[in-house]
């Protein structure tokens, strides 16, 4: 268990927050376009790093806001938090 | 085998105070090459060792595992077996697992423990009774034994269960396969690595794989901590660290790993003689043979590698415990543990070929792979063999995620595996 510095709200106990998925996946312009395994790749496959992960979460039991995070998925360890939109992983490297 | 285990080598032995047991299997060094290389020794890796061997005469195996044998999920689960599942695809292969559990303590001359006491699935709301009666309806379909049991038949078999119409989540009956039990977690991984071992498997422990060669499209061996082995064919049965595995390969998988924890109480006389398991309070529980209460919980929602879960899970899960069993309000927890539960979008398993030729994975189990063990090392022995899945695990491909044939169990079977 950990906590999490809402952007909008400041920290709280991770229990406020609702997992959101890996961030940063961009649904594509032209789905259409698409082939079934582009498809497939967007739709299910994940990065899933045994280390860090650009990941989002949502204060559902807060503000309710949408935020990116940058966390170690073995140590858990928070790296940084940002709103949507801004490269987080970018930054940092 | 060479030391079958008996009444008479238990004498034998008892006249040397049991000091002079062979050890259950050898610790080789790797060889530079083999014919077949499974990454991963638990119960899976082991299992699929030993059908290489039995089934299909391969013996020139491998078996390499970061840390030691069945130290990782198969040490860390809840030890249900079960195959009361919804769809044709999953019924067939948990089905299947169930059959082989029922001979494999004599078969591997090994006692895995397999104690065929019931499980139980209680229906707590009406729209739970009708999914578990057209899933029952299903089993029977398969040849699966299955049964509804109404409140008061769970109440006259499980005395201490709170049945009253009081409780904040009434249990309105439940669906019970009488040949679902528990087996011991530790005995089954012990059995399968003795009788691949006794075969000629050579087990390598503390050997992590640190990158999977390739010529062209083609897998030709791995790096590990203890040096480079060459293989024709590699098999990856690692759970939760799967996606990690592939990314060495150079694929993508629709698997993300999250903690799963568990708990143990202190022991206590007999009290609770089957499984008990709830969807809707979500939590479940069974007795061991020592006489702790063994409790599994929820996973962690989010991506996690550290083997270790959260407290408020288990604050939710000892709440449903207490929910269904008011009796065990006063019990003090020993232990808890976590693992690492590889999931997949529709939480049925992946098992068959890679974009990699010759390389084959064998993941996505979820937070349901124990059950599964027996079945699972059979039909990856069966594709590592013959390059080609067995029509049981055909369902099961990576493929499916890009045909859309998905064995979407995750709405069927709820989330308790």
């Amino acid at each position: 268990m950990f906590q999490i510095d809402c952007p909008w709200c400041g920290p709280r106990d991770q229990q406020e927050f609702a997992y959101a998925g890996e961030a940063a996946i961009k649904r594509p312009e032209n789905p259409a376009s698409l082939s079934d395994a582009e498809w497939a790749d967007y739709l299910f496959m994940r990065t899933n790093p045994r280390g860090r992960h650009h990941e989002q979460w949502r204060h559902v039991h807060g503000c309710g806001q949408f935020f990116d995070v940058v966390r170690d998925t073995v140590t858990y360890r928070i790296e940084s938090v940002d709103v949507p939109g801004r490269p987080a992983l970018g930054d940092a490297s | 085998m060479k030391n079958r285990y008996s009444i008479f080598s238990l004498a034998r032995n008892a006249l040397s105070h049991h000091e002079n047991w062979d050890r259950a299997w050898r610790s080789p060094e790797p060889k530079s090459e083999y014919d077949v290389i499974i990454i991963g020794a638990g119960g899976h890796g082991l299992a699929t060792a030993y059908y290489l061997a039995k089934e299909h005469g391969i013996t020139n195996v491998a078996v390499v595992e970061k840390g030691w044998l069945g130290g990782g999920n198969t040490a860390r689960n809840t030890t249900i077996v079960r195959s009361n599942y919804l769809y044709d695809e999953s019924a067939h292969l948990f089905e299947k697992s169930l059959k082989l559990w029922e001979g494999l303590s004599r078969e591997l001359n090994y006692n895995v423990m397999f104690s065929q006491r019931g499980v139980y699935n209680l229906a707590h709301t009406l729209q739970e009774e009708r999914d578990a009666k057209r899933r029952i309806n299903a089993n029977r379909l398969n040849g699966i034994d299955s049964e509804w049991v109404d409140a008061r038949q769970i109440k006259a078999e499980v005395p201490y269960i709170d049945t009253s119409s009081n409780a904040r989540y009434p249990i309105l009956g439940g669906s019970l396969q009488r040949r679902a039990g528990t087996a011991r977690h530790d005995g089954v991984a012990w059995g399968y690595a003795r009788a691949a071992d006794a075969a000629g498997v050579d087990i390598i422990e503390n050997c992590e794989v640190t990158n999977i060669l390739r010529d062209g499209g083609t897998v030709t061996g791995v790096e590990t901590t203890r040096g480079t082995i060459r293989a024709r064919k590699v098999g990856i049965v690692v759970a939760g660290n799967s996606g990690v595995l592939a990314e060495m390969a150079g694929f993508r998988l629709p698997v993300e790993s999250h903690p799963l924890q568990a708990l143990v109480s202190e022991p206590v006389k007999p009290i609770l003689d089957t499984v008990i398991m709830s969807n809707a309070v979500h939590g479940y529980v069974s007795q061991s043979d020592k006489g702790e209460l063994v409790i599994g919980a929820g996973i962690d929602a989010f991506n996690g590698y550290g083997q270790r879960g959260s407290f408020n899970i288990i604050e939710e899960t000892i709440a449903a415990i207490k929910e269904m069993f008011p009796i065990f309000s006063r019990m003090r927890m020993l232990r808890h543990w976590g693992g690492i539960v590889d999931t997949t979008p529709d939480a049925t398993p992946i098992i068959g070929k890679t974009p990699v030729d010759n390389l084959f994975i064998n993941c996505g189990w979820g937070t349901g792979g124990f059950k599964a063990t027996p079945g699972s090392g059979w039909v990856f022995a069966h594709t590592l063999a013959t390059g080609e899945p067995h029509w049981i695990n055909a369902p099961f491909s990576l493929d499916r995620y890009t045909t859309g044939y998905l064995v979407d169990e995750h709405g069927a079977a709820g989330v308790a595996h």
